[in-house]
């Protein structure tokens, strides 16, 4: 790992900590609370505010997990550094679109 | 207390095995002295590799029961188990022979991590003072005791994992060039340890630490390092 993907992986963990501490809240607020799924979905729907907070939470992610399994094939398999930064940018693609099209399943009307 | 040891001493090069010799245990013995003992009375065939005997010339260094350590001032009582030892060349080197490894890649490494002093001054110039109690040169003197020895860098996972890591020992050497205030090397030095096998590959796993016969703390230093480098990269003064 070099100085940049360092800076990014720390600097999306800093974004990251205070989001998964409103998303366990969230969970909780929503269990106790014997929340349907219709009831979520009434509050999410439209909501710009929560389309930016899972919207930036998934970008967070997907960098920062991509680093992180970056580093684990680079160091734990005979993979060359072209097919663990292409394995990487991939994965980091999927996640992307898999959450940001979870985010658009809850939030678009 | 036992009077005979068990010695499984590492025997051939890379691919090499263990032989069991029978050694008389003594008071105050050292590992080193264990090693000897098979060499001066058993087989003198045995390779190994010793200066001063009395931990400062980091020359002794060896895997005992599965831990690097410097054979002179490692007693065996402290480490052998049952009457057990099993005496290995260090982790992370290639093996010449026997007990000793070839430690040219540690000490290359040091010169990647811009281990030399790149001084800003002549022997014309007057001495520099140099006041012993501000931070840079409390953080210079923390790891100056380094015999480089070798111990780090076999008992560090990142180095086993990645070849091209720099290693405890050469980043630590970094760290305290870049708090002395007499040196004038540091963007280049910053450079070669903001790399792919610099200072950021470190997981902090502190055995360097833990190992460390000077008890010195390469794990901090590093991690002064990574606060360092990051702060030149943003700064623009390193490109990666």
């Amino acid at each position: 790992m070099n100085v940049r993907l360092y800076l990014w992986q720390r600097a999306t963990a800093a974004v990251m900590a205070p989001l998964v501490v409103v998303h366990i809240a969230v969970i909780f607020y929503a269990t106790r609370h014997g929340m349907s799924a219709a009831d979520i979905l009434s509050r999410t729907r439209g909501s710009i505010a929560w389309a930016a907070f899972y919207g930036l939470f998934v970008f967070a992610v997907s960098i920062h997990a991509s680093i992180g399994v970056r580093n684990v094939l680079s160091e734990w398999t005979p993979l060359n550094e072209r097919r663990v930064d292409a394995f990487a940018v991939f994965f980091g693609l999927a996640l992307a679109v898999l959450g940001l099209r979870a985010v658009a399943a809850v939030v678009l009307t | 207390m036992t009077t005979e040891l068990s010695v499984s001493l590492w025997r051939g090069a890379q691919n090499g095995r263990y032989e069991t010799y029978r050694v008389p245990q003594r008071q105050s013995q050292t590992v080193l002295d264990v090693v000897t003992f098979v060499q001066r009375h058993i087989d003198p065939t045995l390779s190994y590799r010793f200066a001063c005997r009395v931990g400062v010339c980091g020359s002794c260094a060896m895997t005992v029961n599965g831990k690097p350590r410097w054979t002179c001032r490692t007693h065996v009582a402290k480490v052998a188990s049952g009457g057990k030892l099993e005496i290995g060349p260090l982790a992370n080197l290639p093996v010449i022979k026997d007990l000793a490894t070839d430690m040219q890649p540690f000490f290359e490494k040091w010169q990647q991590a811009e281990g030399a002093f790149a001084p800003t001054k002549t022997r014309h110039d007057a001495i520099a003072q140099i006041r012993p109690d501000t931070p840079a040169r409390k953080a210079a003197d923390a790891a100056i005791e380094c015999i480089n020895c070798g111990v780090c860098y076999a008992a560090c996972d990142t180095v086993r994992w990645n070849a091209d890591y720099l290693g405890p020992a050469a980043l630590t050497r970094a760290w305290t060039l870049v708090n002395d205030e007499r040196d004038g090397g540091n963007i280049a030095r910053l450079q070669a340890i903001a790399g792919a096998g610099g200072c950021h590959a470190c997981h902090s796993h502190q055995s360097c630490q833990e190992l460390c016969p000077q008890a010195l703390n390469p794990t901090a230093a590093i991690a002064g390092l990574k606060r360092r480098t990051a702060a030149a990269y943003l700064k623009g003064e390193i490109k990666i």
